[in-house]
């Protein structure tokens, strides 16, 4: 399993979607949100990247922000990329669903939404997974007591 | 017939004699059946009497086959499971057999942490046993909530949704303990006063 440099696969998204990147290193990347959906689809149907597995996405708390982490992998070429992306503000914070590419994201944007309180715009069923409707909050944000 | 000399060896007539000598003596005393040993057991009444009461008859005979419903939310369970296996071995209790249909159980072992999510669905387990039923609180997080107390989506206590009859700590509790909770059921038990209720002398009475 060969784990992609962040900076060059950067380079390689500055080239068809210029306005996405954030910062980039050597492990890792991050994204705009608004853009998150476009990089996915590009890194999925690339030829060069082929990325058909998403492995886990999680989600962290950062007071200022929320880190939103996509874990992919592709079964064809052996490699894998970590994807972040940040979504501002506290109120209402959302980010593009990425279930229509990859299914397996859909229990878990879902588990995101319940904990963490981020929508994902297009899900198709997005509601809570471990607390039932009419729970207050989301319990895994840092200033949840 | 040659024979070697210093060996002593039983000829084939001695043998037939003491053969027939045998078959003669058991005909000679063979002559009457041999009563059966268990016709006791057809006569009448005064032979073999136990009296005892009516709840220590069903009483002994509900705590000496508790059988368990499946309902083990969390990792106590296989305390459970070691308690079950041949060390420990429940079925000296005659509660070996785990029943998956809670109609056919009359103890729940509360193994584990209950959540909010989980706990109408514990309910309606035990709604479903039939009566009589009792309830082992095993486990901290059986008893309080455990560590998990102050959590937002954990159940403090299982009280809280059923009710509980023995409550065994630790965390998780061993065997042994278990199965002394499984010990004061059955003292528990053994107190019990049963309502009885024929339906036709009620009705005879009634009228």
């Amino acid at each position: 399993m060969i784990f992609l440099s962040g900076l060059e696969v950067a380079k390689k998204i500055a080239k068809h979607i210029p306005e996405a990147i954030v910062e980039a290193e050597n492990n890792s990347l991050v994204i705009k949100g608004e853009t998150l959906f476009a990089v996915a689809k590009y890194l999925k149907d690339s030829p060069d990247y082929d990325f058909d597995y998403l492995n886990a996405i999680t989600a962290v708390d950062y007071y200022d922000y929320f880190e939103v982490i996509y874990q992919l992998t592709s079964l064809k070429n052996n490699h894998a990329l970590t994807l972040k992306t940040r979504c501002y503000g506290r109120d209402n914070p959302s980010l593009p669903s990425v279930v229509s590419l990859w299914r397996g994201a859909d229990f878990q944007e879902r588990e995101i939404y319940d904990l963490m309180g981020i929508r994902f715009e297009g899900h198709p069923n997005l509601k809570r997974i471990f607390l039932w409707e009419g729970f207050k909050g989301h319990p895994l944000r840092k200033d949840y007591l | 017939m040659e024979v070697a000399e210093g060996i002593d060896v039983y000829s084939a007539e001695e043998l037939d004699k003491s053969e027939g000598e045998f078959i003669e003596s058991l005909k000679a005393t063979s002559q009457q059946p041999i009563p059966d040993p268990d016709r006791w057991l057809q006569e009448g009444p005064s032979a073999n009497v136990l009296i005892a009461s009516i709840d220590a008859i069903l009483n002994w005979s509900r705590r000496a086959s508790l059988w368990p419903a499946i309902c083990f939310p969390a990792c106590c369970a296989f305390e459970f499971i070691a308690a079950n296996a041949s060390r420990f071995d429940l079925s000296r209790f005659g509660m070996e057999i785990l029943r998956a249909s809670p109609r056919q159980a009359d103890l729940m072992i509360t193994a584990g942490t209950l959540t909010w999510k989980m706990a109408p669905n514990v309910k309606r387990i035990y709604d479903q046993m039939p009566e009589p039923k009792w309830v082992i609180a095993m486990g901290a997080c059986g008893i309080s909530g455990g560590i998990f107390r102050s959590s937002y989506n954990v159940v403090p206590g299982y009280n809280l949704i059923v009710p509980v009859d023995v409550y065994v700590p630790g965390c998780p509790p061993r065997p042994e303990a278990l199965i002394h909770g499984i010990r004061m059921l059955h003292h528990k038990i053994s107190k019990m006063r049963n309502k009885m209720s024929i339906p036709l002398l009620e009705q005879r009475k009634s009228e």
